[in-house]
Order: C-alpha cells, then structure tokens, then sequence
C-alpha cells in the first residue's frame, strides 16, 4: 500500500480520516465505485489506533437494544464477516460466546439479554443451565448457575482485519496517506482543502472523519459540530497458547452499566486474551498499564476460570476506546457541507465496521455523491500462506519455490522470513507493523530472540539507516547509536 | 521432503548439545545435531566476556572461543550437523521418534531416530513475564537482545540505561554498556539478594560505581515513543511502600529477570514438565517421561556456569549411548528436595553407580550444611561456605554412598540445606 506523498495538485473525490476499522471499511465499500479515493491516517501504519487494542470479537448481539442505531449496525456487521473473510482472508472464527452467571440475580440479567436477542432476531441463541454451561465450557468454574450462549458471536484479529481491507482497497484505486495529521481544512469552490500537519494539502469533495479518539478535533478544525470525545481505557492481559486455561468460546460475564465486563477471549491465532478494564482517562494517548487494574482483570477472570494462571502471561497492553454518548454518531454534519462524521463508535465497532461501511456510503450518496459501480471491482485479496499453517510437505513446496520459507526467524509463532519480507512489501515498515502483520515479535518471548533478526531484514528491503528504524514511528527508534 | 535415519537426534547446537553429541558418536552411533542458527555454539556467540571454561579447560576463555573448541572437535568427528535448520515437531511413532524441521538449502526433513537428546536451552523472561505496568515505548529490551545488538551486529541500544533484575546477563550487561560509553543509572532488584553471581556483581557493579537497589519493585515504565524512564519503590517487610516511590529518567530499559527452559517442543510431545525448574522430570539416564528422549543443559534447568552445562550434557550422551545398547537403570532412588532447596535434579538416581546431583538453594546463608538423608536417616552431611539462590550447587553421590545401605525399593533421598 502507497505511503505516497501529497502535492498541492492531489485532487479527490472522498477524503477519509483515519484508517482505523472504520474508515478502512468505508474506504473498501467506496472502492467499489469510480471515485478517487484518500484514506489518511497520522500514524506510521494503518490500524494503529484505537483498531489495534481491543478484545477483537464479533459481537452475538444481544447486548444492545435494537432502538439504538448501534445494535442495528452491530446485528447487520455480525452477518457479514463470513463474507469478508472468504474475500479478505483475515483471521476470523465464529466460536461462539457465552455469558456466565455466577449468582442468581445475574441469571435474571442473563434473561434480559435473551430476551433482548430474541428481539433482535439472534439466531441459535440459547439459555444454558449449570448443566449445559459446564458441558459447554469445562474449565468454568463450579460456580457457575447457568448462562446464554450465541453460537453466531466471533472472534477476529481486528488488525488483520484492517490490514486486509486497506490491501482491498488499495488493490481498487485508493490512496494511502500515512503519517499524514489533518490538521486544518478550508472550504474553496465546492471542495475541502485539508492541509497536514506538516504542510502537505490536498482535495476533497466529500470528507468523512472517523478519527477515532480525536474525532472531536477534526470536526473542530472543519469548523463543523463542537463535541467532545472522551477516552475509556481497557487493559488487557495476553496469555500463552499452552495455557491451561483455554475456552473454546468467548467467556462473559454478566455485564455492568458501563461495559460489557472482563472477558476471557480464545483468540483465532491460539493465545487467551482477558480484560478489558474500563476506566475513563484524561489522556487520549496514554496507553499505559496499571498494578491494580491489571490484579482486578486476573481476579476477575479467575472468578469465571479459575485455572488462569499468572505464569501464562505473556504481555499485557492497554487501548482506548472513543466514548461520545450512549449512541453512535454517524450523520451528515449540519453545520458544514460534504462532510460525514463518524464518533464515539466505541463496542461493538469492530463488529458494527462492515455495516458502517454501507451506512456511510449511503449517507455520501443522500449528500450528493454520485456512485457509479467499477465493472472490474475485485473483491479478493491475494491469500499469503502462513508457514504456521502448514503441513510439512505444503512447506516443502513453499521453501522450493522461495528458500526464505525455509528461514525461521519468529520460533514462537513459526513466522518465517519471507513472510516478514511479504509484510515489509505490503507496506508494514515499522517493528510494530511486522509483529500486527506476522505475529513475529507477538508471542511468549516477546521478540526476545526475533527482534534483531527483523531489524536486518528491514533494513535490507528498505535501504532504511539503522537511525531510521521505529517501534511504531515518529520518536519510536529502536537503536540509538552505531559501534 | 527427505527422511533420513540415525540412531540419535540432538536438537540444539549449543554447548549442551555438541556435548551430548560427541559422548552419542564416541560410543559409536550415528548422530545428527539440529541447529537453528547459521553456525554452532548458541548463546556464547555473544558472550564476548570471559569466565568460560574454567572447570573444562582450566583456563579462563570468552564464549565464542568455549564454542570453537567444542566446534572443533565435533567437526573433526563425523557428527552431522545441520545448521540454520528449525525444529518443527517431535513425534514419537512407537519405538522411533521423528524430528521434522526444515532450512533454507534442504527444505523440510524428518529425521528419523531411536533416541533424542533435548538441547535447546532457555529464553529470557520478559516484561510481560513478570507484569510491569506502564506505557510501551521503544527501548525495552531483554539484556540478551541487548548484548546480541552490541557484541555481534553493532549497534548501541540506548545511552541511559537502567536494568530491572540483576540476573548475570544483565549484570554482564551494565559493564558492557559503561564501557561503550553509556551511562548505567541503577540496577534495580526484588530479592534482597542479588540473582546474579558475586563475582559479576563485584567486577560489573562496584567497579564501575553502578547502584544496585536491592528489594525493589519497578512499578512503572513511562515514556510514550521512547521510554522516558521508570519508577521504582522499596519493599518493607514484605509490603510495597509506594510513599517512597521514585523515579530514575532513562532511554533504555534492560530486563534481566530470569530464564525459562524452552520446552515447548518437549511438551507437545508428551514430555512431562517439572513446576519447579520449568524442565522435563528426567530419571537417573536423564531420560524424559518419553522413552528414548533424553534432556540435558538449560533445557533440564537452568546452569550458572557454561562447564556445568557440558559436564551433564556429556552425561546425558554417555546414558543416551547406553539406553540404545540396551542397557536400563536396575534400580532408581526417588529424589526430593527438602527444606531451603528449590529443586535437585535430576530427580532419581541409581544406587549401583556414582551420580551427580545440582541443585539450588532458597536462601543466603554462610557455613551451611548440605544434610542428606535416606528414607529419613542422614548418610551424609557436606560443610558449605556460603551457599545463595543464584549458585548453583553441586554433590557427587557415589556407589559408596547408597549401596550399602539397605535402601527399600521405593527408597527416597532428601537433601536439604540447614
């Protein structure tokens, strides 16, 4: 994907900020139509925003009463993820997700949600004795008096997910701007001016922020609605994949009135994810962990599985989620023309993104923009293989075609060095975009072993300077200084 | 994809594994060593230091030349070694076991073999490991990470360093990084002991003026692209006192926080693990709970000194070569360990036969006693000087010692420090 620069001649008909699940979404589905197409982010990478922290589900939907526009998109997204993984090969699995009781009142808030997903036309979904609970997921613990599972609810690599959409994208005519802050904009003839951070500008007809976190900012610097975004951090403990403590479904608990609670998350590539916290932060980007919150996350979760063990950690990491009000804000701004604001999509936005999509196309469309289908529009992406996946004869046949398939740098997850070049080539040049794109870096050594060998092949297919290297951009370089 | 067969499999090229597999050839079999990286010798490529081989050589030498010595002998002998090939699975398939792996030049293999000897040493812990909260910026680095950036390919990490844990690498570490002009601000450590060896705290810590906070908790790292520096706060009787919590500014944060085996390979296939040292439970052959696997060096548990690592190791191949003779244990004493000892390994012995033991300590002490006993009744007591958690300690049991006594068949030895 083009990390191009913008000169003052750069001319479109859709500019999207923020390349988080959202705006890759949009910029998908509007790729689909003849439009010159922007997607710019102000990170090194796609997806490394609010998109790259979080529990990574596709929601059962019955969490969320249909009167909000949030459920509506949620229970429409959920349906088409099967779709998008066929098209966009991300790591996707529909598991499963139970809601544990652990008392008889929460059983009666487990009723509710039922009910709310029977309304919501959930499909498969069931109430589960203790009996059936403990069929279900083994590992739970005694406690437990019961529950709701929904068959249909997912788990997905949200920055994989990402990732192939923003490839989808690209591979239909869309321009990547990275590293690129809008930073103002002004209205000339029937067209924004959005000028960057550093300088650069560039045009667009219609604009659609869905800038996450600093969504309130942007629409400020389009002289458009005053709101204000407020951040609530989620922190997360990532376990080994040799844990003990695996479900084979997503565990909830029941949930509060602020979240959905912590949960015990089987992800697709193997490894437990438990979390999140919900604590509301002043700083938007402060992306740190705490002692105590992080002690309540394995008090909690051991309350539902009792063998999670504090030895199983392998890292943990915080994201934040963008709160507005009780419910999505995705409209045509009233103050301004051309522009689509998408806030505050906090959970279940990943879930809800694919349906954003189409929503968003068609609030364009009411506004003015004119779609007209690309007869040649590929939906595909072209699959990559994952050495992990493989069985010993496939790998043989791999390492024939490309001896780098033979090279194991990541021993952890079994990422090999020609799927750290494949990574560098679609664009991913920071050692955060490998570890998202590869799972190099991502597993119980925590790039221990693999770190230096990445920094070599990076700088070997990037003609980078050592100096030059980042975690994940701006002042995030890794080496300080040369023998 | 290739198959081919030899009477044993050594996976790990390190000093653990050459060791092994040289005892394996000597007796007459025909050995393979699997090694995932470019050449042999493992982790001491970057131990430029020195303090190698002083009980093997009697001399002091750096890693890489413990490792060209080893080298050396085993290219003089026909051992073959494949290099910059990855392990993908062991299997065992009844009496034969399976090592897949693969590399650039030869693709996937799988070697067949009777016997496999486990080598593939230990990973560092890491920030997760040991959950320290904060931000992740650039600029945390494992002090092995660290040493492989400095000593082989060059490149100086950061310049205002702090190390969290005083593991030997991370004391090994502080040096290295005061001698390429960095500043080394603290060396923060848990334990109210260091986990390092003396010697490294004397010549990498007091020799260069390098603070050592003994009994405190890093609890936070902050810095939002590089690290910015990290908090520390002191441990009182047991309880964190985050009154006198402060903080020391830093680019650069080493972690030198222990060693774990890596067997993950071993698990999957059907090795059984030992809580306490993280290595499989062997019995008196260093024989795994798999038939024919046998584990020796930092994958068993976790040595002090590279000579101990050989000196179990070249036993390790001398019981692999004798179990493939056909030869088993006659009879085995269980061992455990007992009060103030983490663990003994390994954990059976065989009366008939003079045994070593290594062992670990859970407290400092000066004029310790070794105490062992046999079903309950001491049968020997060895005088130590000084005996601490992070030297390793070493007894030499013989047939002397055990085969005279009338043991019960399902006798146990207990050794515990007093």
């Amino acid at each position: 994907m083009g990390g191009g620069a913008s000169g003052p001649g750069d001319s479109f008909d859709v500019a999207i900020i923020g390349a988080g699940v959202c705006g890759a979404n949009i910029a998908r589905r509007l790729s689909s139509y003849e439009l010159d197409v922007a997607l710019i982010d102000k990170e090194a990478d796609v997806s490394f925003g609010v998109s790259k922290a979080n529990s990574g589900i596709v929601h059962g939907g019955f969490h969320h009463n249909k009167k909000y526009l949030k459920a509506r998109l949620e229970i429409q997204g959920a349906m088409m993820f099967d779709r998008l993984k066929a098209e966009l090969d991300f790591p996707f699995a529909r598991c499963g997700i139970v809601v544990v009781a652990l008392h008889e009142d929460e059983m009666r808030a487990v009723e509710q949600l039922y009910s709310q997903g029977v309304e919501n036309g959930v499909i498969g979904i069931e109430m589960c004795s203790r009996e059936r609970m403990l069929e279900l997921e083994p590992r739970l613990s005694r406690d437990a008096l019961g529950g709701l599972y929904a068959p249909g609810g997912g788990i997905v690599e949200p920055y994989r997910f990402v990732f192939s959409l923003v490839e989808s994208a690209v591979k239909n005519g869309v321009r990547v701007f990275k590293d690129w802050k809008a930073a103002s904009a002004r209205r000339e003839g029937e067209a924004w001016v959005i000028l960057a951070e550093d300088g650069r500008s560039l045009r667009a007809r219609y604009v659609v922020n869905c800038a996450g976190l600093y969504a309130d900012e942007v629409s400020r610097a389009f002289g458009a609605e005053d709101f204000s975004i407020k951040g609530r951090k989620g922190e997360y403990y990532l376990l080994d994949k040799l844990t003990r403590a695996k479900p084979d479904r997503v565990v909830f608990p029941v949930p509060t009135s602020i979240s959905k609670g912590m949960l015990i998350v089987p992800t697709v590539e193997g490894t437990v994810l438990i979390g999140p916290t919900a604590s509301e932060v002043e700083g938007k980007d402060d992306c740190s962990t705490t002692r105590s919150e992080l002690e309540t996350i394995l008090r909690s979760a051991r309350n539902m599985i009792p063998d999670i063990s504090e030895t199983d950690v392998i890292t943990s990491f915080a994201g934040i989620r963008p709160t507005l009000g009780e419910d999505y804000y995705i409209e045509a701004s009233g103050l301004v023309p051309a522009l689509i604001q998408v806030a505050g999509i906090q959970s279940p936005g990943l879930t809800a993104s694919p349906a954003i999509g189409e929503y968003v196309k068609d609030l364009l469309k009411k506004a003015g923009l004119r779609l007209v289908e690309k007869p040649d529009w590929d939906p595909f992406i072209d699959k990559m293989p994952r050495t992990r996946e493989l069985s010993g004869y496939e790998l043989d046949a791999l390492v024939e075609s490309d001896p780098a398939y033979g090279e194991v740098v990541c021993r952890c997850e079994r990422v090999t060095e020609a799927e750290i070049v494949e990574a560098i080539r679609r664009g991913h040049t920071t050692l955060d975009g490998i570890k998202y794109f590869t799972r190099a870096q991502m597993g119980r050594c925590q790039g221990g072993f693999c770190t230096y060998k990445i920094l070599k092949i990076l700088m070997r297919e990037t003609g980078m300077g050592w100096d030059e290297i980042t975690k994940h951009g701006r002042g995030s370089t890794v080496l300080r200084g040369e023998l | 994809m290739k198959e081919l067969s030899y009477d044993a499999v050594v996976i790990g090229g390190g000093a653990a594994g050459m060791a092994a597999a040289l005892e394996l050839e000597a007796a007459g079999r025909r050995v393979a060593v699997v090694e995932r990286e470019e050449r042999l010798g493992g982790i001491l490529g970057q131990c430029v230091h020195n303090g190698f081989g002083l009980i093997e050589f009697d001399e002091e030498l750096t890693g890489p030349e413990f490792a060209e010595r080893f080298e050396d002998r085993l290219s003089a002998r026909p051992i073959e070694a494949f290099l910059g090939c990855t392990v993908l699975e062991l299997e065992v398939e009844g009496e034969a076991k399976v090592v897949s792996c693969v590399s650039r030049e030869r693709g996937v293999m799988r070697l067949r073999a009777q016997a496999v000897v486990l080598a593939m040493g230990c990973r560092e812990r890491n920030r997760g490991n040991i959950r320290i909260p904060g931000s992740r910026p650039a600029g945390v680095y494992t002090a092995g990470l660290a040493q492989r950036l400095v000593n082989v390919e060059g490149y100086v990490p950061g310049k205002d360093v702090a190390i969290i844990g005083s593991g030997d690498i991370g004391l090994i570490m502080a040096r290295r990084m005061s001698w390429i002009g960095c500043n080394v601000h603290a060396v923060v450590e848990i334990m109210p002991y260091p986990s390092g060896l003396t010697r490294n705290i004397v010549q990498c810590l007091r020799d260069f003026d390098i603070p050592l906070y003994l009994s405190h908790l890093t609890t936070d790292i902050y810095g939002r692209d590089r690290v910015e520096g990290i908090e520390i706060a002191p441990i009182e009787n047991g309880a964190l006192v985050m009154e006198k919590a402060f903080k020391i500014p830093c680019d650069t944060v080493l972690l030198s926080v222990g060693l774990v085996p890596e067997n993950e390979l071993s698990r999957k296939a059907g090795v059984s693990i030992n809580p306490m040292t993280n290595g499989p439970w062997v019995d008196s052959f260093l024989m795994t709970s798999v038939p024919g696997v046998f584990a020796c060096g930092n994958v068993l548990h976790v040595h002090d000194l590279v000579d101990y690592v050989v000196e179990e190791s070249r036993r390790a191949g001398r019981f692999a070569a004798e179990w493939l003779a056909g030869r088993r244990p006659s009879r085995e004493l269980r061992v455990k360990a007992g009060a103030n000892v983490r663990y003994v390994a390994p954990g059976r012995i065989e009366p008939g036969r003079d045994n070593k033991l290594y062992l670990r300590s859970m407290i400092v002490k000066n004029d310790a006693v070794l105490e062992v006993k046999l079903d309950g009744k001491p049968i020997r007591s060895v005088k130590k000087g000084h005996v601490q958690p992070s030297e390793m300690i070493t007894i030499a049991l013989g047939a002397a010692d055990l085969v005279a006594l009338a043991a019960q068949p399902d006798s146990t030895l207990e050794i515990s420090i007093q």
